[in-house]
């Protein structure tokens, strides 16, 4: 799996660092994501995709082979 | 569970069938959405397309490869008309019948408007990507736009409109903006930054009628007889659900689909987004939410129950509101409060915090201007349903 994220889209709600806490952050000042890990483990690849789902800017997005 | 039918193609309705797929159901989805396009997201239609920054294919809450790769049976511009729960079909228009094992009722809400103004000339709501493109090309330096509701989404307007150029007026009934749903220091706060950006703010107002000339809106005739000129009017006051579609099939229907904890409204029917008022449990009350996030936490959970795997649908309600160039965030359940706390309210620095506080409990918190991370300690204790004054002692040291 590789994680990508647009961050100019990124609305700052934190919910893929609720779910991920080990993939995703958030920058201090604005919250804008910030991308901690792009080929997380496979254990982590159900959160990483909730995240994606649920991210409500759809910035989030996933390669999967 | 052989074919799961969705009604309702925006975020709560591509959740769902995203989530199913997600959980490896192999089965029939069909989803069923009136709008002819690829399901978009709406919360930008105030903010990024109407400023201009975004051209409408930014919207796309998925790339086309993504959503034809869901193998869905999507029929787009197609609306439900009717549905039979005894028979387990959905109607549709000009279509035959769709028989379901599970449905999903996601039909949203569509945007309020003040009577008799349907087709008139320059009055606008803003709901959908045609209303917010109709709008985006009014905007013009020196045009006068009202906007009737000074709400979040009537606020957002106001200020991008303004920086377009925009001559533009915000009325309000109520003494001050947003008071009853989050409180009126919140609602000073935000008529602050609007006045910075040049938009006139009338209060205690109430609305008439609209001015017409030769079938076109010309303005607004206030109850006092006051006329405010206008070449474009925004009505901005709320949202009715669409559940027109569901009378008659027994489903109970109370501004909103009536569902239970796991967000079944009947057997095998549940609701999902804008129009789902389900019990949830984390805050002992009935709710509908109309937010971005929940339309997508609530299809996930609803393809888990569809799928066997029953838990209750518990989450810390959130969401955002762009103003002024100050992102606004909230937590928790904000709308029945108790009290509003002001810990913070500085207009100079752009920042501010509220709690909210429900019988002896903390339920919600919304925050301007302020560090989204450091907000997320305050969900922590929402979602963990803290004492009052135990969420105070903690916060304020």
């Amino acid at each position: 799996m590789k994680v990508s994220v647009e961050a100019d889209k990124c609305v700052a709600a934190g919910q893929c660092v609720l779910l991920a806490p080990e993939v995703f952050d958030q920058r201090e000042e604005d919250g804008v994501v910030v991308l901690l890990d792009e080929t997380p483990e496979p254990q982590r690849h159900a959160a990483v995709r909730e995240s994606a789902m649920v991210c409500p800017a759809a910035a989030i997005h996933l390669a999967e082979s | 569970m052989n074919r799961a039918v969705i009604v309702g193609a925006s975020a709560g309705g591509l959740a769902t069938a995203e989530a199913l797929r997600k959980a490896g159901f192999a089965g029939g989805i069909t989803l069923i959405g009136d709008e002819p396009q690829l399901p978009y997201d709406r919360p930008p239609l105030s903010k990024q397309l109407l400023s201009g920054q975004w051209e409408p294919d930014r919207l796309a809450l998925r790339p086309a490869a993504d959503i034809e790769a869901l193998g869905l049976d999507l029929r787009l511009g197609v609306r439900a008309t009717g549905l039979d729960i005894e028979r387990q079909v959905v109607t549709v228009a000009d279509e035959v019948d769709v028989p379901y094992d599970a449905l999903v009722v996601a039909t949203g809400v569509r945007a309020r408007r003040l009577p008799d103004t349907d087709g008139v000339a320059g009055v606008h709501s803003l709901r959908t990507l045609p209303d917010a493109l109709a709008l985006k090309e009014r905007l013009r330096p020196g045009r006068r736009l009202v906007i009737v509701g000074a709400g979040f989404v009537g606020a957002e307007v106001a200020a991008t409109a303004s920086a377009l150029g925009v001559q533009v007026t915000l009325l309000e009934s109520g003494s001050v903006p947003l008071a009853a749903a989050v409180g009126e220091e919140v609602g000073r706060f935000m008529t602050g930054l609007l006045h910075e950006h040049g938009v006139a703010i009338r209060t205690g107002v109430a609305v008439a009628e609209l001015t017409r000339a030769g079938g076109g809106a010309t303005g607004v005739r206030l109850a006092d007889g006051t006329v405010l000129p206008a070449d474009d009017v925004l009505m901005a006051i709320g949202s009715v659900p669409n559940t027109e579609w569901l009378a008659g099939s027994g489903l109970t229907v109370q501004n909103g689909l009536v569902c239970d904890q796991y967000c079944a409204a009947a057997d095998g029917v549940y609701g999902v987004g804008d129009i789902a008022r389900w019990h949830n449990p984390r805050f002992g009350t009935d709710m509908r939410i109309e937010h971005r996030t929940n339309a997508a936490e609530q299809g996930m959970a609803v393809a888990r129950a569809i799928l066997g795997d029953l838990r209750p649908f518990t989450p810390v309600p959130y969401f955002w509101s762009d103003q002024c160039g100050v992102k606004f965030q909230a937590y928790g359940h904000l709308r029945d409060h108790d009290e509003a706390l002001v810990l913070e309210s500085d207009p100079a620095a752009r920042q501010l915090l509220v709690a909210y506080r429900k019988a002896d409990r903390l339920v919600g918190v919304l925050a301007a201007g302020i560090s989204p991370k450091l907000l997320r300690a305050w969900r922590a204790l929402i979602a963990a349903a803290t004492p009052w004054s135990a969420a105070l002692a903690i916060t304020t040291v």
